[in-house]
């Protein structure tokens, strides 16, 4: 049979972007241990609808780990105690009886509070728009055979084509930076042949984004890649920045 | 009204090039004075987005997620399907024809399907071209493998992320011309109603989920691309925010909704665990090829599974299908799982489960095999359910995962409200009363990329570029106060049932009801249970929060009122449909060895539903649209 356990938990509440925050506790009995961490916010959440409390509003929507809406920040970690997982793939028996646990929002100026633990993560859409793609229209490609891709190259960019971009690289990252999900997309596309002729261009495009945006840059903390839920690697962001610089330099 | 599928006559592989070649073209000049809303931003609705704005489109997007990128296209997992033959193993546009309207039971349209096996090829180029790192051979060239239902590897992947990795594709397609400035981009925004004006999609009201204000948009053409309804059962494979809302309002203004009680069941998901569940996960299909499915001989053997020897377990699929054994199609394992633990035999603390052992093959190839092939599904499985299955077989169970119904559309891809168009799941049209794996991905894209580019221009030549009512137009005002008069009605019950609590009280009775396995008696009682529950949701349901502000309780809310008017006609469709066909198996229609009986005679058409009211029960009127098979013959599948 499965265990139970009494749960302290102490939630961040903001109405909006402009409003103060503050922390919220609440005591869960009975928390299943088979329970994922995001069914038992559900669970505080019906418990506090039917004492007609308001509940905690928080983002998630695949709850298999793909998607990248979860991004909770608990007891000061990006989705948590467990390596290589998001929020909503992090089950109550990594967890013990009477624990004390601290959800807050990612903290980032680049991704403003819009309610509870919810933030608008709009920012990295717009570095995406800048020159996350390869151009090409609809009905225009060739055959697909008629390109070869070593299949080193091919495992390699999709090691980088992984990320779900959650903004746990963000919430980590002592100056707040976006360097990890931005050279991850870089070094996807630069990888392959496709990608390759845009090569100065999109890394350009990109970081300039990056940077107008608010975030911060890279110190090379390495906590991005602690805490990335699929294991994308800081090399992605040695070679934006060797891009960035050949680019600029050849540009000017 | 007269359901007019509008397929091109002619003979079968000729009729889509001579439909684009009849087809009217807009210039590109007038395309600049047109405007075309896509809600949805997954395979099909992306896809679609970015392939009309790069003809000149004015095109608006919308989804209900944070960014595009999370539409749930993303947890795809297995790979898509195309013809290509480069294996050299026989395959050919007929041949994946010819296996999709097998494997849906023979209940799609011929036309259709064979366009989708027609543009599947271009669809693996396109994605290629975008820098999808599908998997290779160390030649260079694509790997394939091979997937449910077919006798041929077509199925190209990337690892286990194949949604995710052609949803990244369509994406970024997308956001180059949001950054181009073709397309005006909206997340965080749920549609609640669409506008007709003079019997034309004219516009949608929107939700802003952020600020809770309503919204209005005009264009000349509306595509749903907004996925299916599998969430009606509340668990399921679906992602949690996916709903019917889109497609059952537009419903409510006249588009027919078709085939709704064709819902699969996938059978290989991690069981539930609790009351507190709330979503299922689904276990990729590859695993039947290694693993051995079977249950204890003896009613509540509550040994350890490594503890039972082989002559007291029921391998029942082997048994019962030996010249498939594990590898059957999903609705046939799902059913076999149901009847099993209907039976008694099923594990766990639920009894609601199957083993799924991997003991044999490890002997067989050895644990690194396995592990090479399968490592990240274990890893997966053993994050839920706290089980490692390399030591202790894995607990399988059948749970909801695509929606093969959907809103009706022409050979077009548009309902019967002109100048609305529904793509991917949301439509009905390709796969029958069964999809056939790998198949999902490839249809979205097609509908996305290469048939609405073409189809929608027909439409869009024959109206008055530039036309426009005006958002102050009484359509619009009509449709903004429907929607907030409901949103006001929700917030003001104040009763004191949560939402959840409904919604997972409907998902029982679907499930139970309405599921794997249907009857007469049980369909009837459904009808009556989600009459009784929806009245008591509208007295006693509990919306926490306000409307003006970020509140998705408010939002659950609403899909759920929708989910109770679809649940009574999944029962209803169920309830006509007197024939086993697919994934709809009736009890009262079956063979003596308890397969899926069809009746080709009286149904082998298309039900498609024209809403009528809501007034204690749902009235809706039935419409057929007759199955012609002229190019494939009709035949029992077997699968023995």
């Amino acid at each position: 049979m499965s265990k139970e356990m009494t749960i302290h938990l102490k939630y961040w509440k903001q109405d909006g972007p402009n409003a103060k925050g503050y922390f919220e506790e609440y005591t869960l009995d009975n928390v299943n241990e088979h329970m994922s961490f995001l069914e038992m916010l559900d669970v505080l959440n019906e418990e506090l609808m039917l004492q007609d409390k308001e509940p905690v509003e928080f983002d998630y929507d695949c709850r298999e780990g793909i998607c990248g809406s979860c991004n909770l920040v608990i007891n000061g970690q990006a989705h948590g105690p467990k390596e290589r997982v998001a929020v909503c793939q992090l089950h109550m028996r990594n967890y013990g009886d009477g624990d004390h646990i601290t959800i807050e929002p990612p903290r980032a100026a680049s991704f403003p509070v819009i309610k509870d633990l919810v933030v608008d993560r709009s920012a990295f859409d717009r570095i995406i728009e800048a020159g996350g793609y390869v151009s090409i229209k609809t009905g225009s490609a060739v055959e697909a055979n008629s390109i070869p891709v070593q299949k080193e190259k091919s495992d390699e960019a999709f090691d980088y084509a992984t990320c779900i971009g959650c903004g746990a690289c963000v919430a980590a990252c002592p100056n707040a930076s976006a360097s990890l999900f931005t050279g991850a997309k870089i070094a996807h596309l630069n990888k392959l042949p496709q990608g390759e002729v845009e090569r100065s261009n999109r890394v350009v495009a990109m970081v300039d984004q990056m940077k107008e945006e608010g975030f911060g840059d890279c110190s090379n903390y390495a906590e991005c890649e602690a805490v990335c839920p699929v294991g994308i690697s800081i090399s992605a962001i040695a070679e934006m920045r060797r891009d960035y610089m050949k680019a600029v330099v050849s540009g000017g | 009204m007269k359901l007019d599928s509008k397929v091109p006559g002619g003979p079968l592989e000729d009729k889509w090039d001579k439909h684009i070649k009849d087809i009217k073209l807009v210039s590109p000049n007038n395309k600049r004075k047109f405007e075309i809303i896509v809600v949805g931003t997954g395979l099909a609705g992306g896809a679609a987005a970015a392939s009309f704005a790069e003809l000149g489109y004015n095109v608006r997007s919308f989804c209900i997620q944070d960014s595009a990128r999370r539409a749930h296209s993303i947890a795809a997992q297995g790979g898509i399907n195309a013809a290509k033959n480069y294996p050299n193993d026989g395959d050919s546009i007929w041949r994946l024809f010819y296996d999709t309207i097998k494997g849906g039971d023979y209940r799609s349209r011929e036309s259709n399907v064979y366009r989708l096996a027609q543009v599947s090829n271009e669809i693996i180029d396109q994605a290629v071209a975008q820098g999808v790192p599908f998997a290779r051979e160390y030649g260079g060239n694509l790997a394939n493998r091979s997937f449910g239902g077919a006798q041929v590897s077509r199925t190209f992947y990337a690892r286990g992320q194949t949604g995710q990795q052609l949803l990244l594709g369509a994406y970024q397609a997308m956001m180059r011309q949001v950054h181009n400035g073709n397309i005006k981009y909206h997340p965080r925004h749920e549609m609640l109603d669409v506008v007709v004006i003079d019997g034309q999609a004219r516009g949608i009201i929107t939700r802003d989920l952020v600020s809770g204000e309503l919204c209005r948009y005009e264009a000349d053409a509306v595509v749903l691309a907004t996925g299916g309804y599998g969430n009606v059962f509340y668990l399921s494979t679906n992602a949690k925010n996916s709903n019917v809302t889109a497609a059952w309002r537009a419903h409510k203004r006249g588009a027919t909704f078709a085939n709704p009680c064709y819902v699969q069941v996938h059978p290989t998901c991690i069981p539930v665990s609790g009351d507190y569940q709330s979503k299922l996960t689904l276990m990729s299909e590859s695993l039947r090829n290694d693993g051995r499915v079977w249950v204890p001989k003896k009613k509540g053997d509550d040994r350890h599974p490594n503890d039972i020897p082989d002559d007291e377990r029921y391998y029942y699929l082997e048994e019962r299908y030996p010249s498939f054994g594990n590898l059957v199609p999903r609705d046939v394992a799902s059913r076999n799982a149901k009847m099993v633990c209907d039976d008694g035999l099923g594990v766990g603390d639920t009894g609601l489960a199957v083993y799924l052992d991997f003991r044999d093959a490890i002997k067989r190839d050895g644990r690194e095999t396995i592990e090479a092939k399968y490592g990240n599904l274990f890893e997966m499985y053993e994050n839920i359910a706290g089980e490692n299955p390399y030591e202790r077989p894995m607990r399988i169970y059948p749970a909801v995962h695509y929606t093969m119904g959907g809103l009706w559309v022409d050979y077009n891809l548009q309902t019967t409200i002109p100048g609305l168009y529904a793509a991917g799941e949301a439509n009905f049209s390709d796969h029958g009363a069964n999809r056939l794996g790998a198949s999902a991905l490839m249809q979205g894209l097609s509908d996305g990329y290469f048939v609405l580019p073409y189809t929608i221009g027909d439409y869009l030549a024959k109206q008055e570029p530039g036309k426009r009512y005006g958002t102050d137009h009484d359509a619009f005002k009509e449709a903004e106060s429907a929607a907030q008069a409901q949103i006001d009605k929700l917030l003001n019950i104040d009763g004191d049932r949560t939402i959840v609590d409904f919604h997972r009280t409907l998902g029982k009775i679907v499930w139970d009801k309405i599921g794997i396995a249907r009857n007469a008696e049980g369909l009837k009682s459904a009808i009556e249970e989600i009459q009784a529950l929806r009245e008591e949701f509208w007295q006693n349901v509990k919306v926490p929060g306000e409307k003006n502000n970020y509140n998705k309780y408010l939002e659950f809310a609403g899909r759920v009122a929708d989910f109770f008017e679809l649940a009574e006609l999944m029962a209803q469709d169920a309830l006509q449909r007197e024939e086993s066909a697919g994934c709809h198996l009736r009890e009262e229609y079956q063979t003596e060895e308890g397969e899926a009986l069809r009746n080709d005679e009286d149904f082998s058409y298309v039900a498609a539903w024209e809403y009528k009211g809501l007034n204690g029960s749902l009235e809706e009127t039935l419409h057929k649209e007759n199955l012609e098979f002229e190019f494939v013959e009709l035949k029992q599948r077997s699968y023995k």
